[in-house]
């Protein structure tokens, strides 16, 4: 159907609403990457069958929550039922029938499949009072899991497109561009700079043609907010471009996403093609003269297009090399035309801002970032996933009330942001305010929001290496400090690795790495520093522990050799079974040794015992 | 095997796009998927049509990690080495599979089989460290999993 005006599209949404209430019972079966690979489909299919089988009028509808969004991937597949939120874990098809009969019929919240909170221990039946979700302010993830991505009446029910309406007829470009200013919103994908003064210098350049971007090049590794929106909600993603090139009078608009994630792309050629079809996007679009074509373009796999003006070169054809920003995209950018180019998740919060006023989200988060920010919660944390907190929650909220704390309850190390622009922080960081300027002092920064949470066997050195190797990799190599100097940092922290470091190095690390951050044309280069400086700030003991033929952390191999303390082993064999090697011997119920000649240092056998009865020599 | 390429599919996924440069990207991995690696035949063909200097076009393939030059393994075998998959334990998968396989990470087995990638953060960090085999994912896989993994991928065709 096509919808003509602001009125039909009222109509639409009225006439979906009455069909099936908000309340309507639903079954949402996590559909995510993680759940799938867990086997979501064939629990899809057993609630069906069952469901058909019985003749109900429940109907199973697939969700969407993207792999490790809510955190319990590792417990998929997950099943929630709406409206009373009670939350199922690791559900197999053989558990459908007992759902269906129980659950489904008589209201009975099955045990077995609770969550059980890690500290606790207790099993909490509905989702809102899991302490993962509990933390949380979800502005920009609001529908993830609660619609089918696939559907846009799902959408629409939930309050889709009302603020693209809303602006269209009953807001000029400047009152949008206003709203957008007075709310404060920055861009989230780690670049924080204010959306509304980048609409608002590209709606002031005078063209006939003019361009909006969607950055889903989402390159941090360890980051996947943006992943998750375009594949759980992809019609927010279309309702804010289509606001923002409403604003700055484009008519066209690319969405560049990474490669690697084909499942958005997907998700939104079908969104596409739902809101073109529903009149939504395309010509004259609700009555008005206002005309958008979106289109989408795969990236090919090079971290440095996520840089605006090599992302641009990209979108046109051609190799990603950043250039020199004498003059600004939103002057001169893709294909020399006015350009605006924003994150997902900044246009995601979009609509929210139109919809419910620029106060409603200046009213969230601090000072100089407002709003709310969502972050990807990795590493060694209990509850891996996306968390979206206002701006200045601490670094310790995150980490340890939503997180749930370390992994195993080991001691806590540190903590990396920004990707391979930010940096590590150490322990006395962990009540610093989240926000762009507050990371950026410490000497990391917010980034695109990758949180990777490290514990005392991670090797701090190794971390810095690892960014760096990323980094030498990634270098589109047009500025010789970036691309050569890089080169050379990776080999004076390859040193350290393997025992072969000397104390100069240490000073000379710092002065390349200023000599790289300061002599690079792009934020890339500018910041390929970070990593080790930050680790060289906060972590120097360990570089010095390491040029004395030591890596406590158990990682560096050549440095490391595992025993297993006679004492605490308790001989329970567990490390014998794991070793790929076979190179730990001895009894049940008597101490073990690892024969050193065959032993890889591969480490296994010290995540595998549970009395931390091996350690470094 | 690169006289024998059909390429007769190659102008069909030219003509579905406006023949401007702006498609090159585009076009080339469409051809990629189509021929798993860019034939080149194929990359003559685009740069004819496209009215591009072939350099231009090898500037692209080789700038754009996801293009393969060579043609690649039967089955691809990606390793996640993102953060999240590094801190837990990456790099020994990547050294496992690469003594499973007996090829080197970019490499391709001998018969043809395999092509094993390390590909930087698939978003799946929660589940780390991922395995991504023909667009399967595996989440925490541990050490001893990786020969039942590549066992399952050659069952799967018999």
């Amino acid at each position: 159907m096509k919808i003509n005006n602001q009125k039909e599209l009222k109509a639409w949404k009225s006439k979906l609403i009455q069909e099936k209430p908000l309340d309507t019972k639903v079954i949402l079966v996590c559909a995510g990457t993680g759940c799938i690979a867990n086997g979501a489909l064939e629990v899809v299919k057993a609630l069906n069958e069952e469901l058909a089988a019985k003749n109900l009028s429940v109907d199973v509808k697939m969700d969407v929550k993207e792999t490790g969004c809510h955190g319990f991937c590792e417990k998929g597949p997950l099943v929630v039922f709406h409206p009373s939120g009670t939350y199922y874990t690791k559900v197999k098809a053989k558990d459908c029938a007992e759902i269906v009969e129980k659950t489904v019929e008589k209201g009975e919240v099955i045990t077995r499949l609770l969550y059980k909170d890690p500290n606790t221990k207790e099993k909490i039946e509905k989702y809102e009072n899991i302490a993962f979700y509990s933390g949380q302010e979800r502005n920009a993830l609001r529908n993830i899991g609660k619609i089918d991505p696939e559907d846009i009446s799902d959408y629409v029910v939930h309050g889709g497109y009302d603020a693209f309406s809303k602006a269209v007829t009953s807001m000029s470009c400047e009152d949008v561009i206003v709203e957008i200013e007075k709310s404060g919103l920055r861009g989230c994908g780690g670049g924080g700079f204010k959306t509304g003064r980048k609409w608002r210098s590209c709606f002031k350049v005078k063209g006939d043609k003019k361009y909006i971007l969607c950055n889903g090049d989402e390159g941090d590794p360890g980051a996947f907010m943006d992943r998750s929106i375009m594949e759980g909600d992809p019609h927010v993603v279309l309702e804010g471009i289509a606001i923002g090139a409403y604003a700055i009078g484009a008519n066209e608009a690319f969405i560049y996403v990474r490669e690697e994630y084909p499942l958005a792309v997907k998700r939104l050629q079908k969104a596409i093609k739902e809101a073109t079809e529903a009149g939504l996007l395309g010509d004259k679009i609700l009555g008005t003269d206002f005309s958008l074509k979106i289109n989408i373009n795969r990236g090919g796999g090079a971290f440095v297009c996520g840089e605006s003006s090599a992302l641009m070169l990209s979108i046109a054809g051609k190799v990603g090399e950043p250039r020199a920003k004498y003059v600004h995209s939103t002057e001169k950018g893709l294909f020399d035309k006015p350009t605006v180019l924003n994150n997902v998740e900044t246009f995601a919060n979009v609509p929210l801002i139109i919809k419910n006023g620029s106060d409603w989200f200046s009213n969230q988060g601090t000072e100089k970032s407002k709003g709310t920010k969502a972050f990807a919660v990795v590493g060694k944390v209990k509850n891996t996933g996306l968390v979206e907190v206002p701006m200045g929650t601490t670094l310790r909220k995150i980490i340890f009330d939503i997180g749930g704390g370390i992994l195993k309850n080991r001691p806590f190390k540190a903590v990396q942001t920004g990707g391979p622009s930010g940096g590590c922080l150490p322990e006395d960081k962990l009540d610093l305010p989240v926000d762009f300027d507050t990371l950026t002092d410490a000497g990391s920064m917010m980034g695109s929001g990758g949180m990777i949470v490290m514990d005392d066997r991670t090797c701090m050195v190794d971390v810095a290496l690892y960014f760096t190797r990323f980094l030498v990799g990634e270098s589109c190599g047009k500025c010789t400090p970036c691309r050569e100097g890089l080169r050379q940092l990776e080999k004076m922290l390859e040193n350290f690795t393997v025992g072969k470091g000397c104390i100069e190095d240490l000073k000379k690390i710092e002065e390349l790495g200023w000599v790289i951050s300061q002599s690079s044309l792009c934020a890339l280069g500018q910041t390929a520093a970070n990593p080790v400086l930050s680790t060289l700030k906060y972590f120097k003991h360990e570089y010095e522990e390491h040029l004395n033929g030591r890596c406590s952390a158990g990682v560096c191999k050549s440095l490391t050799t595992f025993v297993i303390d006679e004492e605490a082993c308790t001989g329970c064999t567990k490390c014998k079974k794991v070793c790929p090697v076979d190179t730990i011997t001895g009894e049940v119920k008597k101490p073990h040794t690892i024969v050193q000649d065959k032993c890889t240092t591969c480490g296994v056998c010290v995540a595998a015992c549970p009395v931390d009865a091996i350690k470094v020599k | 095997m690169s006289c024998c390429t059909d390429l007769t599919k190659v102008d069909g996924i030219i003509d579905s796009y406006p023949q401007t440069e702006a498609s090159l990207i585009q076009i080339l991995q469409d051809v990629q998927a189509e021929y798993n690696y860019l034939p080149k035949e194929a990359i003559d063909k685009v740069a004819q049509k496209l009215e591009l200097p072939i350099a231009k076009l090898y500037s692209v393939a080789t700038f754009y990690k996801s293009f393969s030059l060579k043609p690649r393994g039967k089955h691809i075998c990606k390793v996640c080495v993102g953060t999240a998959c590094h801190i837990r334990g990456a790099a020994n998968l990547v050294e496992e599979f690469e003594k499973k396989l007996d090829v080197k990470v970019g490499g391709t087995t001998k018969d043809g089989e395999f092509t094993l990638e390390g590909v930087n953060c698939v978003g799946a960090c929660a589940m780390a460290p991922v395995v991504v085999i023909d667009d399967k994912y595996h989440g925490g896989v541990e050490l001893h999993n990786v020969g039942k993994l590549i066992e399952e991928v050659g069952s799967d065709e018999n």
